[in-house]
C-alpha cells in the first residue's frame, strides 16, 4: 500500500513540475523573451561561473584540510619517500596550473558575456602566443619525465645482492608467503605439484625445499633490502603494500619481482601513529573475483635481530608435513628433520579475515 | 558511389519543388524510420539508443554506489528487481563486480562510442561537408543494426542466472577466461564477447563510411582547411577506430579460443578449482597489450568528437573564430598519433619490462602538450568574445573545465614512478571519470542541445537546460573530486567493501557524500530527458539558424528531407569561423557566402578563387 502512495506522490509531483514548466514557458512567450537575442539568463549564468569558481576553490581548500588527515602516513620505505616527494611536487605544479586555467575559464565568461552594443574581437591566431603555451608545458613535462625516469629506473633496477628473498603467491582469495629458510634459497616449484597440502606446488625432490617455511604473516627486517618474488596460481592478483608504496601484479605463469627497503618497524609505526593496534597490511589491487576486497594479509617489520629470531622459530613445511614429503620424495627422506611434534595435516590458510574462500568455483 | 550521388543530385535538380513530399511517398514507413538509410534517422536511432543505455549505465553505478556509500544498509528493497543477487539484505559481491563491469562497458562503448560518435558523426558529416548522405547509406544502416544486435546481446546477458561478465570492463584473462574463477566468466562472458564482436563490426562499418564520406563527398569549395573542427574530429576519430578496433577484435577472438577451444594464448600454469589446467606457455600480459592497444585510443575515440563539438559550440557562442584553427587540427593529429603509442602506461606494474615503462612514460607525458594547446585555445577563444550562454555553451565550458582538471591528474598517473602507488586506486577512477567520462558526456549533451533544432526542427527549453547544467556540473565535481583524496589514501578500485582493512577504514562519510551526489546527478538527468522528449513534440519551432552559426547544416530547411538540400548543394567559399569580422554588419558570415558579397570585411588575401 505504501508503495502505491509513494508512486502516487511521485506522479503528482511530476505533474506539478510539468505544469510549472508549462506556465513559465507561456509567461516567457508573453513577455517576449524569445524575441530578444539573450535574456536575463545570460547574466545569471555568467555570474554563476564566478560564484561557482570562488565557492569551488573554497570547497577544495576545506575538503583538502579535512581529507588530508586520513591520507597514508609517511612512507615506510626508502623509494616511497622519493616517489611521495615527486607526487607532491608534481601535484603542486598541477594545482597551480589548475587554478590559473580554471580561473580564466570561469572569469572570462563573466567579463565577456554578451552585450548588445559590442562586437567580439576577431582574433583567429597568434603564433607567438601559441608557441609559448606549447613550449612551456613541454619543458615542464620534460622536467617531470627526467625525475620520474630517475626514480623509476632506481626502483626497477635489479635487487642488491644479499637481499632477503621472500616468495608471495596470490590465489583466490588469499595471499601465501614462503621464506627460503636457512639456506637462503627457495625450493623449486611447479604448478602441477599443487594440492591441498602443498599450496605452493613445492618440488620435494629439490633439497632446497626442505628448510622453506610458510608463515601466517609476513615479516620484513628493517633497513635491509627485501626482494619479493611474486606469482599467482589462478588469476591475476596484485601485491599492494600501501605503506611501503609497493605494488606489483601477480601473474599466473609469469613471475614478477619488486624490491625495496623497509625503513620503519611495526612498533615504530605504532608509536608514530599513536595507534597501538597498527599493522602493516597487504591488499590485492587487481580484480580477481568475489573475494577481491578481502585478500588481507598482515605484514610485520622487525628489527633485524628480532627478525632472525622469528625466522628461526618457524617450523619448515617439510617438518609439518613429514609424511607428505616422504611420499613425494622417498629418496630424500634423510633430509627430513627428526619428528618433534605431531605434524598438522594441512597448513591452514593464512587469511584471517572472513573470506568466502574457494566456495565460488563451484557456484 | 559517386555515380549514385550524381544521380541523386540530378534527381533533385529535376524535382525541385515537390521533392519533400515526393520522398515520403516513395519509401514505406519501415524503410523510412526503422531500416532507414538516411543519415539523419540513423543518427537519431543512435542517439535514442545511447540515451537508453546511459540511463541503464547510470542506474548500475547507483547500485554499486549505494553499496559503497551505505555498506551497512539493508538492501532488501531491491530484491523485487535484483532477486537472488540480494542475499540477507546484502548485495552479492560478484553481482557488485558485474555492475561495475557493465557500467564500464556500457558507458565506454555503448554510450560514449556509439551514442556520441554514432549520433554526431552520422548527423553532422553530410550536413556540414555539404553531402546528400553518407557514401554508403546501406552500410550505414547495417552499422546501426549491428550495434542494435550487439546491444540486444549485451542486454540479454544482464538477465542470465550466472550474471553478466564481471571481471571489469578490461576483461583480463585468466579471470575472464575461466568460468571456475567467477560465475560471470561463464555464459555472461560469452555473451559479452559476442556482443563486442558485433559492436566492432558496427563501429568499423560506421568509421569506414565516415572516412569515405569526408574524403569524397565534400561540396565544392569545402577544402580540408575549411572543414569545421567537428568534422576534423570525427574524421580522425574514425581513423583511430579503424586502426584500433580490429586489435580488440583479435584479442576477443583469441580469448574465445582460449575459453572454448583449449588454446593457451593467455593462459599458463594455472591451478584452479582443485585442478591444474593443462595450458602452458600463454601470456596473460599479451592480452593486456592487445586490449590497451585499442583501450587507450578508445579514450580518444570517445573524447575527440566531444572536443570537436565543443570547438564548434564555443566559437559560435563566443561569436569569435576558434583560436588557432590550424593548431587545433595539429593537436588533434598529434593526439591521434600519440594515442597509439602510449597504451602500456596502463601496464606499468604488470611486470612488463621496466625499460618499456620508461619509454611509455616519456611518450605519455608528450601527449599532455597537444592537450594543453587545446585547452589554452579554448580559453583564448572565450577571451574578448561576446558570449551567449546557451545550454550547449554551458556544457562546452563545463567540458573544458573537466578536460583540464582530469587531464592534469593524468600527468601524475603517466609518471611510472608515481603510478606504482596510485595504480588501480580511486585516483585513477577520479582521473578518467573526469577527463574521459564526464568530459565526453558533456560533449554529447552539448551536441544534443546545440543540434536539437536541426534534428527535430524545434528548440529545447533553455531554462531547463540551465538547471540541468548547473546541477550536473556541480554534481560531477562533488562526485569525482573527493575520489582523488580517497585514491591518495590508497583505496583500491573495484572493492566491494573496505572495512576489512585498517588502512582503508576511513572516509566512510566521504563515500556517503559521493553516493548521495551521484544519486542526485543521476536524477538531474531526467530534467534533460523530459526536456528532450517533450521538445521533440511540443518545443518551440526553431528558426532556420537559431544560433547564427556559419556551418552548412544551417542552410538546409528547418526539417531537412532526404538529400538534405532541396535544391543544389551550396558551395563553400570560406572557413567556418568568420565570426565578428570587422567591417561586416552581422557578427557571422556563413560558409556559403562568397567573398564578393562581403567586400568590407575581406582581408587582402581573401578573394573568391576563379572557377
Amino acid at each position: 500500500m505504501t508503495t502505491i502512495y509513494i508512486l502516487a506522490a511521485i506522479v503528482l509531483i511530476i505533474a506539478i513540475l510539468v505544469v510549472i514548466f508549462r506556465l513559465q514557458v507561456l509567461s516567457a512567450v508573453l513577455k517576449g523573451r524569445y524575441e530578444k537575442r539573450v535574456g536575463i539568463g545570460n547574466d545569471i549564468n555568467a555570474l554563476l561561473f564566478v560564484i561557482v569558481f570562488v565557492v569551488g576553490v573554497g570547497a577544495f581548500w576545506y575538503s583538502y584540510q579535512q581529507a588530508s588527515e586520513f591520507f597514508l602516513p609517511a612512507p615506510s620505505s626508502e623509494h616511497g619517500v622519493k616517489t611521495d616527494q615527486l607526487f607532491w611536487v608534481t601535484m603542486a605544479i598541477l594545482v597551480a596550473a589548475f587554478l590559473v586555467t580554471n580561473a580564466l575559464l570561469y572569469v572570462f565568461p563573466y567579463i565577456y558575456k554578451y552585450k548588445e552594443d559590442r562586437k567580439a574581437y576577431f582574433y583567429p591566431d597568434n603564433h607567438k602566443l601559441e608557441m609559448i603555451w606549447t613550449i612551456i608545458p613541454a619543458l615542464v613535462m620534460a622536467g617531470l619525465v627526467v625525475f620520474g625516469y630517475k626514480e623509476w629506473t632506481a626502483i626497477t633496477s635489479p635487487a642488491p645482492k644479499g637481499a632477503e628473498v621472500i616468495e608471495i603467491m596470490g590465489k583466490q582469495f588469499a595471499w601465501q608467503v614462503r621464506y627460503p629458510g636457512k639456506d637462503g634459497v627457495l625450493g623449486n616449484y611447479n604448478y602441477r605439484n599443487i594440492d591441498a597440502v602443498n599450496e605452493f606446488g613445492m618440488d620435494m625432490n629439490d633439497s632446497a625445499s626442505y628448510d622453506d617455511f610458510i608463515p601466517r604473516e609476513m615479516h620484513f627486517p628493517v633497513g635491509k633490502p627485501v626482494l619479493l618474488n611474486i606469482r599467482a596460481r589462478d588469476v591475476i592478483h596484485s601485491v599492494f603494500l600501501p605503506h611501503f608504496r609497493v605494488k606489483m601484479d601477480a601473474v599466473p605463469g609469469m613471475p614478477t619481482h619488486f624490491w625495496f627497503v623497509p625503513t620503519k618497524t611495526t612498533s615504530q609505526m605504532r608509536e608514530e601513529t599513536g595507534n597501538a593496534k597498527f599493522n602493516y597490511e597487504l591488499a590485492c589491487t587487481e580484480v580477481c573475483g568475489r573475494g577481491h576486497y578481502a585478500m588481507r594479509f598482515v605484514v610485520v617489520v622487525d628489527e633485524p635481530a628480532e627478525y632472525e629470531k622469528w625466522k628461526a622459530s618457524q617450523d619448515t613445511f617439510a617438518s609439518l608435513n613429514r609424511d607428505y614429503a616422504a611420499e613425494k620424495a622417498p629418496k630424500l627422506v634423510s633430509l627430513l628433520p627428526a619428528k618433534k611434534v605431531e605434524a598438522t595435516e594441512v597448513s591452514a590458510p593464512s587469511d584471517s579475515t572472513a573470506v568466502p574462500a574457494d566456495t565460488t568455483a563451484t557456484k | 558511389m559517386s555515380a549514385s550521388d550524381i544521380h541523386i543530385q540530378d534527381h533533385h535538380a529535376h524535382s525541385h519543388d515537390h521533392d519533400h513530399e515526393h520522398e515520403h511517398h516513395e519509401l514505406p514507413w519501415i524503410r523510412q524510420y526503422i531500416f532507414s538509410e538516411d543519415h539523419k534517422i540513423i543518427a537519431k536511432q543512435y542517439l535514442i539508443s545511447g540515451i537508453l543505455w546511459a540511463i541503464m549505465g547510470g542506474l548500475f553505478s547507483l547500485i554499486f554506489r549505494i553499496q559503497l556509500g551505505f555498506p551497512n544498509a539493508d538492501l532488501s528493497w531491491m530484491k523485487p528487481v535484483l532477486g537472488e543477487w540480494i542475499q540477507n539484505g546484502k548485495l552479492d559481491p560478484e553481482f557488485y563486480l558485474a555492475m561495475v563491469t557493465m557500467h564500464g562497458t556500457i558507458m565506454v562503448f555503448f554510450v560514449l562510442t556509439a551514442g556520441l560518435s554514432g549520433t554526431f558523426s552520422n548527423f553532422l558529416i553530410p550536413l556540414q561537408i555539404g553531402a546528400r548522405d553518407m557514401a554508403s547509406g546501406f552500410l550505414n544502416m547495417l552499422s546501426f543494426w549491428f550495434f542494435f544486435l550487439s546491444s540486444v546481446v549485451m542486454f540479454t546477458s544482464i538477465f542470465i542466472s550466472t550474471g553478466p561478465a564481471s571481471g571489469g570492463w578490461v576483461i583480463y584473462p585468466p579471470l575472464s577466461a575461466l568460468p571456475q574463477a567467477m560465475s560471470g566468466s561463464g555464459l555472461g562472458m560469452t555473451l559479452w564477447l559476442t556482443s563486442m564482436a558485433l559492436f566492432i563490426v558496427s563501429s568499423l562499418l560506421g568509421s569506414l563510411n565516415y572516412i569515405t564520406t569526408i574524403i569524397n563527398l565534400r561540396t565544392k569549395g569545402m577544402t580540408f582547411d575549411r572543414l569545421p573542427l567537428t568534422i576534423w574530429a570525427f574524421f580522425i576519430t574514425a581513423i583511430i577506430g579503424v586502426l584500433s578496433f580490429p586489435v580488440l577484435f583479435s584479442a576477443a577472438l583469441l580469448l574465445v579460443f582460449d575459453r572454448s577451444f583449449g588454446t593457451s594464448f593467455f593462459l599458463s600454469e594455472i591451478y584452479i578449482g582443485g585442478e591444474a589446467l593443462s595450458n602452458q606457455g600463454g601470456s596473460a600480459i599479451l592480452f593486456q597489450h592487445l586490449f590497451w592497444f585499442l583501450g587507450h585510443p578508445e579514450v580518444y575515440i570517445v573524447l575527440l568528437p566531444a572536443l570537436g563539438i565543443t570547438s564548434e559550440i564555443v566559437a559560435t557562442n563566443s561569436r569569435k573564430p576558434i583560436f588557432g584553427y590550424k593548431a587545433m587540427i595539429g593537436s588533434i593529429l598529434a593526439i591521434a598519433f600519440l594515442s597509439f603509442i602510449v597504451w602500456a602506461h596502463h601496464m606499468f606494474i604488470t611486470g612488463m619490462n621496466p625499460f618499456l615503462g620508461s619509454i611509455f612514460m616519456f611518450l605519455t607525458l608528450i601527449i599532455a602538450v597537444p592537450s594543453a594547446v587545446k585547452a589554452f585555445n579554448y580559453i583564448a577563444t572565450l577571451w574578448k568574445g561576446n558570449i551567449i550562454f546557451t545550454p550547449a555553451m554551458l556544457f562546452s565550458i563545463g567540458l573544458v573545465s573537466f578536460f583540464i582538471s582530469g587531464g592534469l591528474t593524468g600527468i601524475i598517473l603517466g609518471n611510472s614512478a608515481i603510478d606504482i602507488q596510485l595504480h588501480d586506486t580511486y585516483f585513477v577512477v577520479a582521473h578518467f571519470h573526469i577527463v574521459m567520462g564526464s568530459a565526453s558526456f558533456f560533449g554529447m549533451l552539448a551536441g544534443v542541445y546545440h543540434w536539437f533544432p536541426k534534428m527535430f526542427g524545434r528548440m529545447m527549453d533553455e531554462r531547463l537546460g540551465y538547471i540541468h547544467f548547473w546541477l550536473t556540473f556541480i554534481g560531477v565535481y562533488i562526485v569525482f573530486f573527493p575520489m582523488h583524496y580517497i585514491g591518495i589514501a590508497g583505496f583500491p578500485r573495484r572493492y566491494y567493501s573496505w572495512t576489512g582493512f585498517d588502512a582503508f577504514n576511513t572516509f566512510a562519510d566521504l563515500n556517503q557524500l559521493i553516493s548521495i551526489a551521484a544519486i542526485l546527478v543521476f536524477f538531474a538527468q531526467f530534467i534533460f530527458i523530459f526536456n528532450f522528449f517533450y521538445s521533440i513534440f511540443k518545443g518551440r519551432v526553431s528558426s532556420l539558424n537559431p544560433w547564427r552559426s556559419n556551418t552548412l547544416e544551417w542552410t538546409t530547411p528547418i526539417n531537412p528531407g532526404h538529400g538534405n538540400w532541396p535544391g543544389d548543394i551550396p558551395h563553400v567559399y570560406r572557413w567556418p569561423y568568420d565570426y565578428s569580422k570587422k567591417g561586416h554588419n552581422e557578427d557571422f558570415i556563413p560558409q556559403d557566402v562568397p567573398f564578393s558579397q562581403t567586400p568590407h570585411s575581406n582581408f587582402p588575401h581573401e578573394k573568391d578563387s576563379q572557377e
